[in-house]
């Protein structure tokens, strides 16, 4: 299921975004990283683009885009990585700036 | 402290307030130029109070990755400039999306403060942040500020001036994890000569390998055992995360943010000023209401400004300038000053620029408006409704605004596209802009209509707007299918909160306008104007000609006229007139009732069936519409364009697409005719 198929007011998670390139980074630099919740406010009055909730934020991007994002209701086991979390390296006495 | 002047980047994502900051501290003590050989917009200005201090604006941006030229400039501005401290301004009512721009700019190491903006907002909806905790988990010092209500700045300015005087390394925040540290890490190793000996910080430069920026490997020059051996570095990385190295790192940046948020922020629901920009998208963005609610905004704006509003300003103004021109005008009678000077003096330079700034009223008010709309974050949400529409000319719904303004004064428009991001995208709406039929243009369909259609106005008049409009798409679609093929910037948007405009930065960004419009009045426009003036009162051999059809403007009106031959008008004065035309669309009329002797423009109606047929005179209102703008749009898109050779390039073309129209209008039209 792609982030362009949800429906409105529909809370999910990111999966992953595919595509390549600028557009790939720019979404996932706008926080559209695996794992994080979003959900699709509005679509614009022609169709396209969509309106998303994000990391508190509101954003819109194309329909088209949207589609490179795999999404699901509740990714559970299919979290694609975890284990180089944060937390884990530096819960043990970890100091900011060494 | 010592007498020299320190130079502060200001940096930080768009809508976070930015230049609402940058306006408090430097009030108008700003000037713009651009970066050096790119079209974008650089602002600088010394600190109010604080004269040692010289802040640059830069672009608002999110991330310092290699793909825009905004970012670009950036990151060579600050790799190379080495300012002296950092201000990165980021919106505390969306900290997770700021702080990833914020990281990235710990990686370069810079001595760094953070303004901490919008506070007064976290604080009205009960939210909190920690702002002590804050600081100390970044090692940055954090100040809360609001830039719309000038509070919190001197706080931050003297926490600039402490952080200025220590000196010594800057610490180094470690906030990588993982198998990305251990990659970064290893690069850094790789690298650390090289990085040392160019000046690039090593960390920054380490991430941005770790991420896959080709123009960092370039800049470091890396020999082939050094790529060989990062490359390995990196496949590790990617094989034990199973992720590719972009969303790695990005990914491990958002897990620190995400971490760090939960330890600093408390957040209860919405803010008040997200839940109040809900509720008037719910009308805003309506899906049947939205977009008749953006027309009824854009003929208010346009009511406004080239109706009664519009047009006291402009004749009071227009008044003022005639005023003045006839005291000239019988000063230098009286003083019996020499014909010629007293010519050059009102019918060159007076009649030319007078006639410029006439357009000054017209630009303020309609800048004042568009910045209304602009500052509360209207303009985002006409973006996201007309995307859907401009994509098909590979534009997005961000050149929506300008291209419209083109209907009113191509000049606004295109000085308005500098808010556009990405290059192509702008200079594509510069370039079709002024195929929408401008209001000075209207006076011509009224004459010619009214001489040759009085029975079709209104369908004549509406088919030649419709054809602007109709040559605009077919350039932007034939454009982005040949020479702007180039990638459009991601239509990626951040849909702002609804917030009331700050008056000092709306009165400063009228003020920038009006400065940067007469600059070029007293420059292009007025070498401009002498030169029409020279062409239009003397004869080839340079005598002082009184009869116009002698002037050298004339004789090149006759050299040139067999080109319109197959456009149906090979008539000289017709040519004549299309070249003063060039001055201001209104003297194309003008200059036909002078060369056809009626004296009174509103006469010429009368006249010009002896010069045209009903088809030549509309091939003649195809070309009129079409060909290159007026001086005072050339100008404009000279600046904003940014070089000589490209903004020529443009008005050829536009001349060009003009004569192929009107060829075709009158061939086929002879045809059935």
């Amino acid at each position: 299921m792609t982030l362009a198929e949800i429906e409105i007011g529909q809370q999910v998670l990111i999966h992953q975004v595919r595509g390549q390139g600028a557009l790939r980074r720019r979404l996932l630099e706008m926080g559209l990283t695996p794992n994080t919740s979003v959900c699709v406010r509005k679509v614009a009055p022609m169709g396209d683009p969509i309106e998303l909730r994000i990391r508190g934020y509101s954003l819109t991007l194309r329909k088209e885009d949207a589609d490179l994002i795999d999404v699901c209701e509740v990714c559970g086991n299919s979290e694609p990585m975890r284990g180089h979390g944060w937390r884990h390296q530096h819960r043990h006495g970890g100091k900011f700036g060494e | 402290m010592v007498n020299k002047r320190k130079t502060i980047a200001l940096i930080g994502n768009q809508n976070c307030g930015k230049t609402t900051l940058f306006n408090q501290l430097t009030g108008s003590n700003q000037h713009v130029g651009n970066f050096p050989g790119v079209t974008v917009e650089q602002k600088k200005g010394s600190v109010l109070k604080h004269n040692d201090f010289e802040v640059v604006d830069l672009p608002g941006i999110y991330s310092l990755s290699p793909y825009t030229l905004e970012e670009i400039v950036t990151r060579d501005f600050l790799i190379q400039e080495k300012p002296d401290l950092v201000i990165n301004i980021i919106d505390a009512t969306n900290l997770e999306r700021n702080l990833y721009l914020t990281l990235q700019l710990l990686d370069l190491q810079f001595p760094m403060v953070i303004a901490l903006n919008m506070m007064d907002e976290v604080r009205g909806s009960g939210h909190f942040i920690d702002v002590q905790q804050f600081s100390s988990m970044l090692n940055v010092p954090i100040y809360p500020i609001s830039a719309l209500k000038n509070e919190g700045i001197d706080e931050m300015l003297k926490g600039i001036e402490e952080v200025l005087e220590k000196v010594g390394e800057v610490p180094w925040l470690d906030y990588c994890s993982g198998e990305v540290h251990k990659a970064v890490h290893a690069i850094r190793h790789l690298i650390e000569p090289k990085a040392e000996k160019k000046g690039i910080p090593v960390r920054f430069a380490s991430s941005k390998l770790v991420e896959g920026d080709p123009l960092m490997e370039q800049a470091l020059e890396l020999d082939e055992t050094e790529l060989d051996l990062l490359e390995r570095i990196i496949k590790v990385a990617e094989t034990n995360l199973n992720l590719d190295r972009e969303a790695a790192m990005v990914e491990m940046r958002y897990q620190f943010i995400d971490h760090l948020s939960q330890q600093v922020q408390r957040k209860f629901g919405e803010s008040k000023e997200q839940i109040r920009s809900q509720k008037f998208d719910q009308l805003l963005t309506h899906r049947y209401f939205g977009i008749p609610i953006f027309f009824l905004f854009m003929l208010g704006v346009f009511w406004f400004t080239f109706g009664p509003v519009g047009s006291f300003f402009s004749d009071a103004f227009v008044g003022v300038i005639e005023t003045a021109t006839a005291w000239v005008d019988s000063q230098l009678g009286i003083l019996g000053v020499n014909a010629i000077l007293h010519s050059l003096v009102i019918d060159g330079i007076f009649a030319g620029v007078g006639s410029v700034l006439g357009f000054l009223p017209i630009i303020i008010i309609l800048f004042f408006l568009l910045s209304l709309l602009e500052d509360t974050g209207y303009m985002a949400r006409v973006a996201f409704m007309m995307d859907q529409m401009m994509r098909r000319i590979g534009l997005s719904g961000r050149s929506v605004v300008p291209m419209l303004m083109g209907f009113g004064c191509s000049v606004p428009a295109i000085m308005a596209t500098r808010t556009l991001p990405g290059e192509r995208d702008r200079k594509m709406t510069i370039l079709l802009t002024p195929f929408l039929s401008c209001s000075a243009k209207v006076p011509i369909y009224a004459v010619f209509t009214a001489a040759f259609f009085s029975t079709h106005r209104t369908l004549v008049m509406f088919s030649l707007y419709l054809g602007g409009v109709a040559m605009a798409v077919l350039s932007g679609w034939i454009l982005k299918s040949t020479v702007m093929k180039g990638n459009p910037v991601p239509f990626v948007l951040e849909l702002p909160s609804y917030r009331l405009p700050n008056a000092k930065s709306v009165g400063l960004n009228l003020y920038d306008k009006a400065k940067d419009f007469l600059t070029r009045a007293f420059t292009v426009i007025f070498i401009g104007t002498i030169v029409i003036w020279f062409l239009q009162s003397f004869d080839y051999k340079f005598n002082w000609v009184t009869n116009s059809e002698y002037s050298l403007m004339a004789e090149i009106g006759k050299k040139i006229a067999p080109l319109f031959a197959p456009l149906g008008f090979a008539d000289w004065r017709a040519a004549t007139a299309l070249l003063a035309g060039i001055t201001a669309k209104e003297a194309v009329v003008s200059t036909l009732s002078i060369l056809t002797n009626v004296g009174d423009a509103s006469q010429v109606a009368s006249v010009l069936p002896s010069l045209f047929t009903p088809l030549s005179a509309y091939s003649f209102l195809v070309f009129t519409l079409l060909y290159m703008p007026c001086v005072a749009a050339f100008a404009a898109t000279r600046r904003e364009w940014g070089n000589w050779r490209g903004s020529l390039a443009v008005v050829s073309y536009q001349t060009g697409v003009a004569w192929i129209m009107a060829f075709l209008v009158f061939q086929i039209g002879s045809f059935f005719a």
